[in-house]
């Protein structure tokens, strides 16, 4: 399959990186070198940008408002959008806007009127609350937050970990046993609004990615209508597992970006600077590094178009999902790594997006799915067990 | 690291400030009552990291202020942390951060 964007498509790839390069580049300049937020002013102003160019709003369905952009197009801008320092996990500050959770497009129609519309608008900002401290990679056995029932609701009860945002969040998606029969048919997905009495951010988990935090999260006898329920009762898995699958084409697009911005950096820097009377792009050595950094980005960009591409065309797609979850996570660590390798001592510094990027790209092998955890559906397709 | 920082207090001088390390990280300044008036980091652009932080302090404060640093690479989580708990301990922020608030600051309830 031919992955050469069309002319229509280029167009929008040369809007965008002209975006990044001469809007957000200039003010990324300014701030520190951790820094994931834009001065309100600026954001605001940038918002009117993407507005104006018919691209706010990027990621919400079209019958929802947003842009009529396919899955192909916009893995195509995702890569664009994330070549910067703070690109990895706030691509352009989000000034393209943000979609919300995306099980809440699955809620019944009062929920959306209550959650899902406020989030488009940009009103209210949610939080995923699955992992646990018993456990992330097999959450179907390791969740032990448990919802009994009470009075027309559920009483909530247990603890979250590793949850990014919640202490901003207005409401969560929170996952909790209903069952405790049945392991991943045990599973309930409820809408958490953040004031409900016995909801608790209780700490900030500081991790590699010191620009932004993650949360842990408490339930003490937290009470919740059956309106918060989200989908049926115990069939919240599929509902977890549905966005999870999908949030890996954008999520590989991300690391890509940030690969092809390091690559282009070492490229740059290996044609200026000299060593033993030579330059180092003239050395075998360095060619070679920059040859594997090649390699492994347009592996991952194939892969993960080719992910997109089916889920285009509504075809089962997780285990091309996973390969590139899997290809451009680890891939694209290694060209950051790389890349500071040719760039020596500067590589290290705060001078320069490099060590950012390592350490949040290291990140990107264990979020939203290790890559044992990939390598374990892949093998189920391999090995002919994948329950599609 | 203590989840609420309990080092002693350092009057603000000159040679105080001579004496911090160049590395990156947190402080707090607390004025003569013992109120913490300012929360801030020491970040990636500083020129001499909590040292050049606490020196433009300094020079912007009248004598009699206090301070306490925390070396952290973590600076800009734990800076968004350290005024979280001050707001969920006291009910509002430090006189100087409120003046001049962090876009989105979240909410936490600690233990
Ligand atoms: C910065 C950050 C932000 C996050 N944000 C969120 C969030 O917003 N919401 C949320 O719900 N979660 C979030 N997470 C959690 C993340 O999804 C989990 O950390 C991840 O799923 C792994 O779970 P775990 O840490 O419990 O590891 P474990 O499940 O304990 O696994 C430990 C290691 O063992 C490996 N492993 C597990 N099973 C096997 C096997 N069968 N064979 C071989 N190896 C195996 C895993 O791949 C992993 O490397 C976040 C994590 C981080 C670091």
């Amino acid at each position: 399959m031919d992955f050469d964007p069309s002319d229509e498509q280029q167009m929008l790839i040369d809007n965008v990186r002209r975006f990044v390069r001469e809007e957000i580049l200039p003010l990324e300049a300014k701030l520190d070198p951790d820094a994931s937020e834009l001065d309100p002013k600026d954001h605001a102003r940038l918002v009117e940008k993407t507005k104006a160019m018919g691209l706010y709003g990027i990621d919400i369905p079209h019958e929802f408002g947003g842009p009529d952009i396919d899955i192909v197009t916009r893995t195509l801008l995702a890569i664009e959008m994330a070549q910067h320092r703070a690109g990895l996990y706030a691509p352009c500050y989000g000034t393209f806007g943000g979609a919300g959770l995306a099980q809440l497009f699955e809620a019944n129609e009062d929920q959306k009127e209550r959650y899902l519309f406020p989030t488009l608008r940009g009103e209210k900002k949610a939080f995923f609350g699955l992992t646990e401290p018993s456990g992330g990679s097999d959450p179907a056995r390791a969740i032990r937050t448990r919802a009994e029932r009470k009075d027309n609701g559920w009483v909530i009860n247990g603890s979250k970990i590793f949850i990014s945002g919640a202490d901003r969040a207005q409401y969560g998606i929170v996952f909790a046993r209903t069952d405790a029969s049945k392991g991943r048919g045990g599973i309930t997905c409820f809408i958490v609004d953040h004031d409900t009495p016995g909801f608790h951010v209780r700490r900030v988990v500081h991790t590699l990615r010191s620009s932004s935090y993650a949360t842990e999260l408490e339930f003490k006898d937290c009470w919740v209508s059956d309106h918060q329920v989200l989908g049926e009762v115990n069939k919240g898995f599929a509902v977890a597992n549905d966005r999870l699958t999908r949030q890996r084409i954008p999520y590989a697009a991300g690391c890509i970006g940030v690969a092809i911005a390091a690559h282009e950096m070492a490229i740059e820097w290996s044609k200026m600077r000299e060593t033993f009377g030579a330059r180092l792009s003239d050395r075998q050595a360095i060619q070679w590094m920059l040859v594997d950094n090649e390699l492994d980005i347009r592996t991952a960009r194939l892969f993960t178009l080719q992910a997109a591409e089916k889920a285009r065309r509504g075809v089962p797609f997780r285990t091309e999902a996973a390969i590139a979850k899997l290809t451009a996570s680890e891939g694209g660590w290694r060209v950051v790594d790389r890349s500071m390798q040719i760039h020596g001592g500067m590589g290290m510094t705060k001078d320069l997006p490099l060590e950012r990027w390592y350490r949040e790209m290291r990140i990107r092998r264990v979020g939203e799915g290790p890559s044992e955890v990939q390598r374990m559906l892949i093998a189920r397709e391999v090995l002919g067990t994948s329950v599609r | 690291m203590q989840l609420r920082p309990d080092k002693p207090w350092t009057p603000l001088t000159a040679e105080a400030v001579a004496r911090l390390p160049g590395q990156l990280g947190v402080y707090q300044i607390a004025d003569a009552d013992g109120a913490v008036v300012h929360i801030n980091y020491a970040g990636g652009r500083s020129r001499f990291g909590l040292r050049s932080a606490l020196e433009d302090e300094l020079a912007a404060r009248p004598a009699g202020h206090r301070f306490r640093v925390e070396i952290n690479m973590q600076y800009m989580t734990r800076y968004q942390e350290l005024l979280m708990l001050h707001q969920a301990d006291t009910g509002s922020l430090p006189r100087d951060n409120a003046a001049n608030p962090p876009p989105r600051l979240g909410r936490l309830s600690p233990r």
